[in-house]
């Protein structure tokens, strides 16, 4: 079989960006007109300045792009603005159901959240000029991450709030650290398997067609999942312990090939829930309503499931409209239920384009790993789109009842600033990233031979790792 | 606000998200990046070609290399564009490097004016999957002393570059049929 192997220099597709940008800016304008002419019968009053800030917004991050990142993925950011657009208008409709209005409505608060986010995702941009850079910071980024996890637990800083004990509260905002958390750890693992991934992928016996790893190999993911189990036991959330080792085992299986780390896992993973099952009447509970929401014992506990999948039903195929719905009916409708809410109110052909949007960001994040040349910004790339799918997953999945549900945000759609902080950043990171794998090869200089008389053999100078 | 004009609004709003993920997508369809690997279409010619090759061996004349190499790199754009190079340049000058050994056997890559780089680093145009070949092994590039042709240089590599017997010291041309044997991996430059 001849093959033959040829270097593609893609174009930098800056423009395409920003046609799809105002594309999306102009999806995001309608959603708000509507919802305002459904709920008051008049087009917003606010609509030129808040308009006007939201496209200076993304718009300042389209130009950084162009000058410091020009090859970048073009479709991420429209995306996210389409994500992050939609959801604003969702929680400013719920806003107007509650009667929240101006400075006091929850929109309000997560505009500027997404500024704040914006600044923070154009910070990353310019200042991390290579994510190689990152994997210095390899250990740095466990300690970190292990602080952030177990912060929610100090006395005094930490806050239970709907029976999870993922918060911090430092004066008077409210803090999940564990959002940032998932970034650390996605650049810890990238680093650590990178250095160790030959020694966890060869060695081994051989048991049933699947090559096991040997017992001190085994380490690392007991490391892992205890950390999650502590997660699990004292701050009571299966979602997020669940989020972090999926994390874990998806990257060490992208990094060795092999399924028996899926194996292990899954195995690892069963027996917490288990235990999990039989220790805390927490979580039988939430098996319960998840295998019978529909009835009276289960209603009478949490109506939250029940009235998300009824909304969802009576939005039909093409939903009641943005702002017809009656989406505030769910208790949590503006973030863990967001999904339901677009969903009672744009049907399902609004709900599947959301997901399918959501599909597209993370195939770009893995697209990115594929394409990056090194070993590290690939696994950071697919650690990062990975944690995106499988937070998705969770909720997601939750809400419609195809796993038990479990408080987690939706990314870049649900009310919180940290969740929205967090991933603006992984979205920064993965175009960085994308823009090392797009960019072409760099080319080497000739006259590196060490015989040669040329003065371009003291300029020599060789981009490579 | 009449009824119809809101119905209008909800049903365009839906259009709009899924005419904007079509552009995305369509966006997506025409951004290729990376390496493109082509494969040839006619798997029985590819062999035909490739046995042929393996008869010929090194010391092949320039010709039927020609005609051989152009028969292995069938529908692929590249080797189509670069045949009138080639008839400019001369029979000897080399325009492609082929793996004919080693575990990337049958690949072949176009000889490129600003060199190419040739080794384990993932940052190389030639990405070898040898273990005994070094990050940056060697490298072919434009002959420094201004005459129309590559060269081979090695780049320190621990365990060498050799051609035929002779282990490479500093730079040397090459020509169509020289072989160059890295580790398990034997390259060949074809016209």
């Amino acid at each position: 079989m001849t093959t033959t192997v040829e270097p593609l220099t893609p174009r930098t597709r800056r423009g395409s960006e920003l046609l799809l940008l105002l594309f999306a800016i102009a999806i995001v304008l309608l959603a708000w007109v509507t919802t305002d002419l459904n709920r008051n019968g008049t087009v917003p009053t606010n609509i030129v300045p808040v308009a006007g800030g939201f496209t200076v917004l993304v718009l300042a991050v389209h130009l950084v792009l162009r000058w410091k990142a020009a090859y970048a993925d073009p479709v991420l950011l429209p995306i996210t603005t389409v994500l992050n657009g939609l959801g604003l208008v969702m929680i400013h409709r719920l806003d107007l159901a509650r009667g929240k209005l101006g400075s006091d409505g929850d929109a309000y608060r997560q505009l500027i959240w997404t500024t704040l986010a914006v600044v923070l995702a154009v910070t990353v941009l310019i200042a991390l000029r290579d994510h190689r850079l990152l994997r210095r910071y390899t250990f740095v980024s466990m300690a970190a991450a292990f602080v952030l996890l177990l912060l929610p637990l100090v006395p005094g800083l930490g806050r239970s709030i709907n029976g999870s004990q993922i918060w911090i509260s430092i004066g008077p905002l409210n803090f999940q650290p564990g959002e940032f958390a998932k970034i650390a750890l996605a650049i810890f693992f990238a680093g650590y398997l990178v250095q160790t991934r030959d020694v966890l992928s060869l060695a081994g016996k051989k048991i049933l067609g699947f090559t096991f790893p040997r017992g001190r190999d085994l380490g690392p993911i007991v490391v892992a999942w205890a950390l999650c189990v502590v997660v699990l036991v004292f701050q009571n959330d299966l979602g997020t312990s669940l989020l972090y080792f999926g994390l874990f085992v998806a990257m060490l299986y992208v990094a060795t090939e092999r399924v028996s780390w899926i194996i292990i896992g899954l195995l690892l993973f069963a027996a917490a829930v288990v235990f999990a099952l039989t220790a805390f009447a927490h979580f039988h509970e939430r098996v319960d309503l998840w295998l019978d929401p529909f009835s009276q014992q289960s209603l009478d506990r949490s109506n939250q499931l029940a009235n998300g999948l009824w909304g969802m039903a009576s939005g039909g195929l093409t939903g009641t409209g943005l702002g017809a719905g009656r989406p505030y009916l769910t208790p949590f409708a503006e973030s863990d239920f967001i999904f339901p809410s677009l969903g009672e109110e744009l049907g399902l052909f609004g709900s599947v384009a959301i997901l399918v949007l959501y599909l597209v960001f993370c195939e770009r994040g893995v697209r990115t790993a594929l394409g990056a040349r090194d070993g590290f910004g690939k696994l950071l790339a697919i650690g990062l789109a990975f944690s995106v799918a499988f937070q998705l997953f969770i909720v997601i999945g939750g809400v419609t009842r195809v796993i038990p549900l479990t408080g987690l945000t939706t990314p870049f759609m649900s009310l919180g600033g940290s969740s929205l902080l967090a991933n603006w950043v992984i979205m920064a990171l993965l175009l960085r990233i994308s823009d090392q794998a797009r960019r072409p090869m760099p080319e080497i200089p000739v006259g590196v031979a060490a015989d040669d008389p040329s003065p371009a053999e003291v300029t020599q100078v060789v981009r490579l790792s | 606000m009449s009824e119809l004009t809101l119905t209008l609004l909800r049903l365009g709003l839906l259009a709009l998200l899924w005419v904007f993920i079509f552009s995305v997508v369509g966006v997506l369809r025409t951004d290729i990046y990376g390496t493109a690997v082509t494969r040839r279409g006619k798997r029985k010619a590819a062999k035909e070609a490739q046995k042929q090759d393996r008869q010929r061996g090194p010391a092949r004349t320039p010709v039927p290399a020609a005609a051989g190499a152009g028969a292995a790199a069938g529908a692929a754009g590249a080797a189509v564009a670069s045949r009138p190079g080639r008839k400019a340049r001369g029979k000897g000058v080399p325009t492609t490097l082929v793996v004919t050994e080693g575990p990337l056997a049958g690949t072949s890559l176009p000889l490129r004016s600003g060199g190419i780089l040739v080794g384990r680093n993932p940052e190389c145009a030639l990405v070898l999957d040898d273990d005994y070949a070094s990050g940056r092994h060697c490298r072919i590039y434009p002959d420094p002393s201004g005459r129309d042709g590559w060269a081979v240089e090695d780049l320190g590599s621990t365990n060498g570059t050799f051609i035929g017997r002779d282990r490479l010291t500093g730079s040397r041309p090459v020509e169509v049929g020289t072989t160059l044997r890295i580790g398990k991996t034997v390259l060949e430059l074809r016209g």
